[in-house]
């Protein structure tokens, strides 16, 4: 157990390719902590940053008190589960578990015992240890891969998209099963990925990264309601936030979309500059429907999708063409060409600089 | 495919039946002329069916060679000829295996240029060479040796390049892993190339061993020590008798004992020699 610090890191490529623009986080003992991002962002190259399998161009990477830069893999105390699996396809699972053990150099029945418990936590059978790989489902290969890396009781795990590989239904007991253990063993662990459900569900805190720059690093719900860059607030949460180009009322009290749509701002603890250009973000589940149409956001729905839980909308308000969707709970009776009064409360408004993609205030 | 034509499944096996008869005949007439005595092998017409000196024929062949003749037993240029072939067998897939490794796995200066020269060694096989090569053999006091019989032929550009294929086909994960289990380069070569690539190695062995095995030139070049000849070279040697007919009978013993163990490499070895060149899932 141990705390992972990367101070400045950054990794360029011999072609010159930028992939890490330097980042720096501290990771706490027994933190999980989820490297999320599109794909190139960058998030593998800092996992395998840590892993000693890309080697760092700059700055520092240090797990317990050592600096790691220099040490080989197998010499940071670090296990890691593969998108693919990585098992020897060779060797019958137990095998697969204990050759990081043998080349320790351990006792045999130390070996036994680890691989015998690693195999009582994931719930491997004894006639699966004796079988090989090919022999097994996808899910099972995944239990197989995370045995490996918990035989070795590494002070840090690392998990390269282990889940990206199995089918909808098992990913989402995967990854219970993954925040149970991470949790029962707590063991520092850094985890990539690219779905955004994965990672607000597992991490305690999440790194988003987009283009090798670090965009924001917060616990899920910081991250969810108080996104610091336009990246992360249409990164975070599904369905995406709505995004319109506004313009701050004279008296600085309102935002305006082009058609002088007017969303109130009296009440949010933030204070712009009156006439600023801005980017506003309301996220769809935010909008909710009222009953007076005087003064409030009236939207025209496009189309209506019923999933039964929920209801989504899509539509514009009044002659604004940028589309907007609007989440609501339960059926709704909504019919496309509707027209509809929404309000967001004030605090609920997200706004951003059209310039600098950053959040204001 | 299924297909009921009764005139082309009669056609189709006719044509498969001439096949193999054409190919057995030959065999069946070196059978025959190996179980008959050396009287009745210079009579016309030759026989086609088997007589009865089988036994005969099997004792002289083995352990006393022709008269006049080379005057060594077979048994003897069996054996040579087993050490040459596994020798150039095993030793072309070690060395093979190794530059396949280094190519594949390690980044050293120039090593696409080691690559290249090892492919166009392709170009260079013994009888292009054989003159310098001889030089370099006789130098090195390796002539009637069995080094000297098995090491000109042992560098093998095929090998390399069919092994480096092998290796490209294993995920980089593998590698990873073994690294991050604490694996050293020779110990992941050891614990999980080559278990990786056995089939591979099975396929080429049976290659190789008959490649080996049917070395004639060479052999005949490098050793002039009847001790060591090997089974190939030595049957065109019976024929060498000195005022005498050949001995067809012991000849013919001769060359259905040097087929016997490529025949047997290839049985035996058959199932992993198909998976060998067609498996492709790793």
């Amino acid at each position: 157990m141990a705390q992972v610090k990367l101070n400045n890191t950054k990794k360029t490529y011999p072609n010159g390719f930028k992939a890490i623009h330097g980042v720096d986080v501290n990771i706490q003992d027994g933190e999980f902590i989820v490297l999320v991002g599109p794909s190139g962002c960058g998030k593998s190259t800092l996992l395998r940053m840590i892993a000693g399998l890309e080697s760092i161009s700059e700055g520092e990477i240090s797990i317990g008190d050592r600096v790691v830069n220099d040490l080989e893999p197998a010499a940071r105390d670090i296990a890691m589960v593969f998108q693919n699996y990585a098992l020897y396809p060779h060797m019958n699972v137990f095998d697969n578990m204990a050759y990081g053990l043998k080349i320790q150099g351990l006792a045999k029945s130390e070996i036994e015992e680890r691989v015998k418990k690693a195999a009582e936590i994931l719930e491997l059978t004894d006639d699966q240890l004796k079988r090989k790989p090919r022999q097994l489902s996808g899910g099972q290969r995944q239990r197989v891969a995370m045995g490996r890396a918990i035989v070795r009781k590494p002070s840090v795990f690392l998990f390269d998209e282990p889940l990206s590989n199995l089918d909808a239904k098992l990913r989402v007991q995967m990854r219970v099963e993954i925040k149970q253990l991470q949790e029962n063993l707590g063991i520092t662990s850094v985890y990539v990925t690219h779905d955004q459900v994965e990672a607000m569900t597992l991490g305690h805190r999440l790194l988003v990264l987009n283009e090798g720059v670090v965009e924001q690093i917060g616990t899920p719900i910081e991250l969810y309601e108080r996104p610091a860059s336009l990246f992360v607030a249409g990164f975070i949460g599904s369905p995406a936030m709505n995004f319109a180009n506004a313009k701050i009322s004279s008296n600085g009290t309102a935002v305006n979309l082009s058609d002088g749509t007017r969303f109130d701002l009296q009440g949010s603890s933030f204070t712009p500059d009156s006439d600023q250009d801005v980017i506003l973000g309301i996220r769809p589940e935010d909008l909710t429907l009222v009953d007076d149409s005087e003064g409030v956001p009236q939207l025209t729905t496009t189309l209506a999708e019923h999933l039964g839980a929920d209801t989504l909308l899509h539509g514009h308000f009044g002659t604004d063409k940028t589309d907007m969707t609007v989440r609501l709970a339960g059926v709704q009776d909504i019919k496309s060409g509707e027209r509809l009064s929404l309000q967001v409360e004030p605090e609920k408004i997200h706004l951003f600089d059209p310039e600098t993609k950053k959040r204001l205030a | 495919m299924i297909e009921n034509r009764p005139f082309i499944t009669v056609i189709s096996h006719l044509m498969l039946i001439l096949g193999v008869a054409v190919i057995a005949f030959p065999i069946w007439i070196t059978f025959v002329a190996a179980t008959h005595d050396s009287v009745r092998m210079v009579q016309i017409p030759l026989p086609l069916l088997p007589g009865g000196h089988f036994f005969e024929n099997l004792d002289q062949t083995l352990n006393k060679g022709v008269e006049g003749g080379v005057s060594l037993g077979i048994s003897y240029m069996l054996m040579n000829s087993l050490i040459m072939a596994m020798m150039i067998a095993v030793g072309k897939i070690a060395i093979s295996l190794l530059s396949a490794f280094a190519i594949v796995y390690f980044r050293f200066p120039f090593r696409m240029g080691f690559f290249w020269m090892i492919f166009i060694t392709l170009m260079l096989p013994v009888e292009v060479r054989i003159i310098p090569t001889y030089e370099v053999v006789a130098n090195l006091n390796m002539l009637n040796t069995y080094w000297g019989l098995s090491v000109p032929l042992i560098a093998s550009a095929t090998a390399t390049f069919m092994f480096r294929q092998t290796f490209l086909t294993i995920p980089d994960e593998l590698l990873e892993a073994a690294r991050i289990d604490g694996a050293g380069p020779m110990r992941f070569f050891f614990d999980i190339l080559l278990p990786m690539s056995r089939t591979n190695i099975a396929a080429l062995f049976v290659i190789l061993f008959i490649y080996g095995w049917n070395q004639y030139l060479w052999p005949l070049l490098v050793t002039t020590d009847q001790t060591m000849y090997t089974a190939v070279t030595v049957i065109k040697q019976m024929l060498e008798t000195a005022e005498q007919a050949p001995e067809w009978n012991v000849i013919m013993m001769s060359t259905l004992l040097a087929m016997l163990p490529p025949v047997c490499v290839v049985i035996f070895m058959q199932k992993l020699f198909v998976k060998g060149l067609t498996e492709t899932e790793k």
